[in-house]
C-alpha cells in the first residue's frame, strides 16, 4: 500500500490486476464455492422461498439502517460533509417514520442510499488498493479493503452502543440480509460461479472493475500507465 | 539539414500518402462521429431492446433477435480481437472471422438471457463525451424495484459506420470481463483459437 501526499489514491484501469497471492486466493475461492454449494446457497433459497418478499425487504432495510452510523462516521473521516448529512438525515427519517428502519421512506423522499466503508476512507486518504485478496466467507477484496473491513467491524458505532445480548440480534439480521441478497442474485451468481470458464478470474475482474468504479465516480484520477494495452483495451482492426 | 530528421521524413511520407489517397480520406474525416450521433444510436438501440424484451415472444426468438441486433449495431471485428487480446495478433483473418461469429452467438445467448431482468426498466441518456478514440454515451437505467444504475455505451466509426465497441454497467466493461473469460477459455483449450471457437458454440 502506498500513501500519496494528499488527495485520493489513483485508480488502476479496469483490466489491471495485481494478484501476488493467487494460489492461496484460488484455494480460498474453492472453499467459498464449497461453502456456497453446501450451506449458503441452499439456506438462501430456503430463506427466500419460506419468508415472503415484504418481510425480507423489512429485514434488509433494518440491517441497512443499522449500517448508517458507520457510513456517517466514514463520511466524516472522508471530509464528505454533504454525504454525512444525507446519511444522517436518512438514518433519522428511517429510524422514526420508517419504524426503527423496517421501511425506507428516505429513498422516496429523495435521499437515496450511498454506502461507504473504511476501505473507501483509506482510498480518500491516498492509500492504494494493494493486491487482490480472496477472503474466506466474505469473498473478493483487496489488501486495503481487508484492513477497512476489519476496522469497520471493530469500530461499528452500533456494536459499541448496544448491549452484548442485542449485539447477536444485530449480527443475525445482518446475516439474514446477506442471505436475502444471495437469494435475489441467485441467477446472476449461479451463472458467474458455476457456468463461467474460470469463476475465480471472472469474480476478480468484476469485483475490481466495480469497486474502482464505486470509489472513483467520474472524478477520480486514473492511474497514468504507459502500457497501451491497459490504457485502452480496444484493438483497432481497420 | 535541420529538416532531414527521421521524424520530419515520416511526417512528409504520411502527408504525401494522405495526398495520394486524398479523395478517400476527406469523406472519412467529414464522417467523424459526433456525440449527438452516438447518443441517437443509443436511443435507437435501447428502444429496440425494450421492444424485444417486452414483446412476449419465446426465448429462442428473442435470442435470435439479439444476435441480429449485434450483427447490425456491434463492431464485431473490434470486439472479437479485443476480447482475444494479444493471441489475436497470431491468428489468421479467417480464424478471426470464425471466432467473431462464434463470439457473437455466445454474447447473444449469455447477455440476451439476462436482458429479461430489465423488463419494465427504462434507459435515458444523460450525457456523452468524445474521448478522442471513441464516443462514450452515459445513461441511467431506471428500474421499477431496484435502485437506478449507470450504463456507458462506447461507440466508434472506424469501420465507416457508427457501431458499439463496449458496454459498461456500473463500471464493469463487457470487453474487459470477456477478455478475462476468453483468456481462461484459451488456456483450457491449449491456446488454440480454433478449439476456443468450437467450444464457444456450446457456451453462453
Amino acid at each position: 500500500m502506498v500513501l500519496g501526499a494528499c488527495g485520493p489514491a489513483t485508480l488502476p484501469p479496469g483490466d489491471q490486476i495485481t494478484d501476488a497471492g493467487e494460489a492461496t486466493n484460488r484455494a480460498i475461492h474453492r472453499f467459498n464455492l464449497a461453502l456456497d454449494q453446501a450451506v449458503v446457497g441452499p439456506t438462501a433459497r430456503g430463506y427466500g422461498t419460506i419468508v415472503p418478499d415484504p418481510v425480507r425487504a423489512g429485514v434488509g432495510n433494518f440491517a441497512a439502517n443499522l449500517s448508517h452510523p458507520s457510513y456517517i462516521m466514514n463520511n466524516l473521516l472522508q471530509v464528505r460533509v454533504g454525504q454525512a448529512s444525507q446519511n444522517l438525515l436518512r438514518f433519522l427519517v428511517n429510524s422514526t417514520v420508517g419504524l426503527a428502519g423496517l421501511f425506507d421512506p428516505a429513498t422516496a423522499l429523495g435521499l437515496p442510499e450511498t454506502r461507504t466503508d473504511f476501505g473507501e476512507t483509506l482510498h480518500v486518504w491516498g492509500v492504494g488498493e494493494g493486491d487482490f485478496v480472496m477472503l474466506p466467507g466474505f469473498g473478493p477484496s483487496t489488501t486495503r479493503d481487508t484492513v477497512g473491513l476489519i476496522v469497520d467491524m471493530a469500530s461499528n458505532p452500533v456494536r459499541v452502543a448496544v448491549a452484548p445480548a442485542e449485539r447477536s440480534y444485530v449480527t443475525a439480521t445482518q446475516l439474514l440480509d446477506r442471505l436475502g441478497d444471495r437469494y435475489e442474485m441467485d441467477d446472476t451468481l449461479d451463472g458467474l460461479l458455476y457456468e463461467s470458464a474460470d469463476s475465480y478470474a471472472q469474480l476478480r475482474s468484476l469485483y475490481l472493475q466495480n469497486r474502482r468504479f464505486n470509489l472513483g465516480g467520474a472524478t477520480a484520477p486514473q492511474a497514468d500507465v504507459g502500457d497501451e494495452l491497459y490504457a485502452d483495451p480496444y484493438v483497432d482492426p481497420y | 539539414m535541420p529538416h532531414d530528421t527521421p521524424v520530419f521524413r515520416r511526417a512528409f511520407l504520411i502527408a504525401s500518402c494522405g495526398a495520394m489517397a486524398g479523395t478517400a480520406l476527406v469523406p472519412a474525416r467529414a464522417w467523424a462521429l459526433s456525440t449527438a450521433q452516438a447518443s441517437g444510436l443509443v436511443d435507437q438501440v435501447t428502444a429496440e431492446i425494450t421492444r424485444i424484451i417486452n414483446s412476449g415472444q419465446s426465448e429462442a426468438t428473442m435470442l435470435r433477435d439479439f444476435e441480429r441486433m449485434l450483427s447490425r449495431y456491434a463492431d464485431m471485428p473490434t470486439i472479437a480481437q479485443s476480447v482475444l487480446g494479444p493471441p489475436a495478433r497470431a491468428a489468421s483473418a479467417s480464424q478471426l472471422r470464425a471466432f467473431a461469429d462464434a463470439f457473437k452467438g455466445y454474447m447473444a445467448r449469455k447477455y440476451g438471457r439476462r436482458f429479461r431482468e430489465f423488463i419494465g426498466g427504462t434507459v435515458h441518456v444523460t450525457g456523452a463525451q468524445d474521448t478522442g478514440r471513441f464516443v462514450e454515451v452515459v445513461g441511467v437505467v431506471d428500474m421499477p424495484t431496484t435502485a437506478p444504475f449507470e450504463v456507458r455505451f462506447r461507440v466508434w466509426d472506424r469501420s465507416g459506420q457508427a457501431l458499439f465497441i463496449d458496454l459498461l454497467i456500473e463500471g464493469v466493461s463487457l470487453v474487459i470481463t470477456e477478455r478475462s473469460e476468453m483468456g481462461s477459455l484459451l488456456e483450457r483449450n491449449g491456446g488454440s483459437i480454433d478449439a476456443t471457437t468450437a467450444a464457444l458454440g456450446s457456451l453462453g
